[in-house]
């Protein structure tokens, strides 16, 4: 086994062409447990803590850029303007944990329990990847996230970051699980309201092989708040049975299975309440519009 | 595993610990806390859970509250690493260690390096934590005794100790 410790993003890139089969390393809250457990032997190992590119984040013409390597600690001490993925990011692991744990390690684990994973599907968010041969290249993350642990990244390729285009409006994340810490996700689930775009964007993760738009509930919602004029008048009630139908439309978009954490109905019950609470408080947040 | 471990060439990391720069060759796959406690015979980390759970195993890298066990050594290199070691000063316990010896947060003992390290860090940075703070800056170390009552009363021992102090 060999441990490569480039000191820059390029020299990284390099690395990884030259052995493609090297296993990236960052905050090793997946892969030192899959080496510690004896699980995996690489080859060849790229620690990516030194590529100070990777570390980075900056909004620039209403996008935001967030580096692979920037840590949940990171992001819930410099980017207090993007709630959903603050709260997300605090909901990771423990203190130890969300000093090392980074939002690329979710994005390359894709494991559909990845707490950040909901809000960047949320935001609509790409992800950016670059090989040395052929540079820079971004795609949707749903086109990234192919399945349980399974990604569209090229063997030489690194993730260097995510992208997205900053949404005006409240949302949130929330999970289910059995402690406020140390919690792999039961159901997860994240709600943007897009003023500008008059949407609601509704993602849920650990209930399907990967993370779910549920669509039918955003077109619901976002056509009933038209109807009802709620997008020109925040102080416009919304009623509940309008409610009800999105919760069960949530719910109807899981597609959850049966394992050690939960039970699919206990999961897809779980997204009907995870539903039904953030479109309130979403939308007693644009009564007292506080994103603004 | 063990054979297999001799297969491959050892990787020597450079590491300064406690502020004493120490270097030694290690399994390419080593974690931190295998090189602190094999490699450098510092037991005080303890190895319980190696995937982060339990937080028997936290230590400073670079300033920063970790899970030495995934840490790997060789990302440790040229940084900077405190563990409970570095707590004494000359002998004398750290105010928070003494906290637990008169609190009697004590029960097995093996989770408590990791408190202390944990402790430590959050007094540190917040001098008077709030009880909803304590839990939350405490929530990765796990105590199977269930001692958890005492270790909250010795950490506002520790807080009151170190507040007297300044």
């Amino acid at each position: 086994m060999d441990v490569f410790l480039p000191r820059s993003l390029e020299e990284a890139l390099a690395m990884k062409a030259e052995r493609p089969e090297a296993v990236p390393l960052a905050g090793g809250t997946d892969l030192m447990v899959e080496l510690n457990f004896g699980r995996l032997r690489p080859p060849a190992i790229i620690d990516l803590t030194r590529a100070a590119e990777l570390a980075t984040h900056r909004q620039e013409d209403g996008h935001v850029f967030l580096g692979a390597g920037v840590t949940y600690a990171a992001i819930v001490n410099e980017l207090p303007g993007f709630k959903p993925l603050v709260q997300a990011s605090r909901s990771v692991g423990s203190p130890q944990i969300r000093h090392r744990g980074t939002v690329g390690g979710n994005l390359g684990t894709a494991s559909p329990a990845g707490d950040a994973l909901p809000v960047l599907a949320a935001y609509d968010a790409e992800v950016v990847l670059r090989s040395q041969a052929r540079g820079e290249r971004s795609m949707p993350w749903h086109a990234f996230l192919m399945g349980p642990k399974k990604t569209a990244i090229a063997p030489d390729e690194l993730i260097v970051g995510a992208r997205w285009a900053r949404i005006r409006g409240p949302g949130s994340f929330s999970k289910i699980g059995t402690r406020n810490a140390m919690v792999i996700a039961v159901a997860g689930l994240c709600l943007v309201i897009d003023e500008d775009h008059r949407r609601v964007n509704v993602a849920l993760g650990s209930v399907g092989p990967t993370i779910i738009r549920a669509t039918p509930a955003e077109e619901q919602i976002s056509s009933a708040m038209a109807s009802s004029g709620a997008w020109q008048d925040p102080s416009t009630a919304v009623s509940e049975q309008v409610i009800d139908e999105f919760a069960e439309l949530v719910a109807s978009a899981a597609r959850p299975l049966d394992d050690v954490r939960g039970t699919a109905a206990y999961r897809r019950h779980g997204c009907r309440v995870l539903a039904r609470r953030s479109l309130a408080w979403a939308l007693s947040e644009r009564r007292l519009p506080t994103w603004l | 595993m063990g054979a297999q471990r001799a297969k491959v060439a050892d990787v020597v990391v450079r590491t300064r610990v406690n502020g004493e720069w120490r270097e030694a060759e290690v399994w390419p796959g080593a974690s931190l806390l295998a090189f602190l406690r094999e490699q450098l015979g510092l037991f005080g980390s303890k190895n319980a859970c190696e995937q982060g759970e339990c937080g028997s195993c936290s230590v400073w890298l670079d300033g920063a509250l970790v899970c030495s066990c995934l840490v790997l050594a060789a990302q440790a290199n040229d940084r900077e690493v405190r563990t409970v070691e570095g707590l004494t000063d000359a002998g004398r316990l750290h105010p928070v260690q003494e906290a637990f010896v008169e609190a009697g947060a004590v029960q097995c003992g093996f989770c408590t390096p990791g408190f202390v390290v944990a402790v430590a860090d959050l007094l540190e940075k917040d001098a008077s934590p709030s009880p909803a703070t304590v839990r939350e800056a405490l929530s990765g170390n796990i105590c199977r005794c269930t001692g958890y009552a005492k270790i909250l009363d010795a950490v506002n021992l520790a807080a009151a100790r170190l507040l007297e102090r300044t």
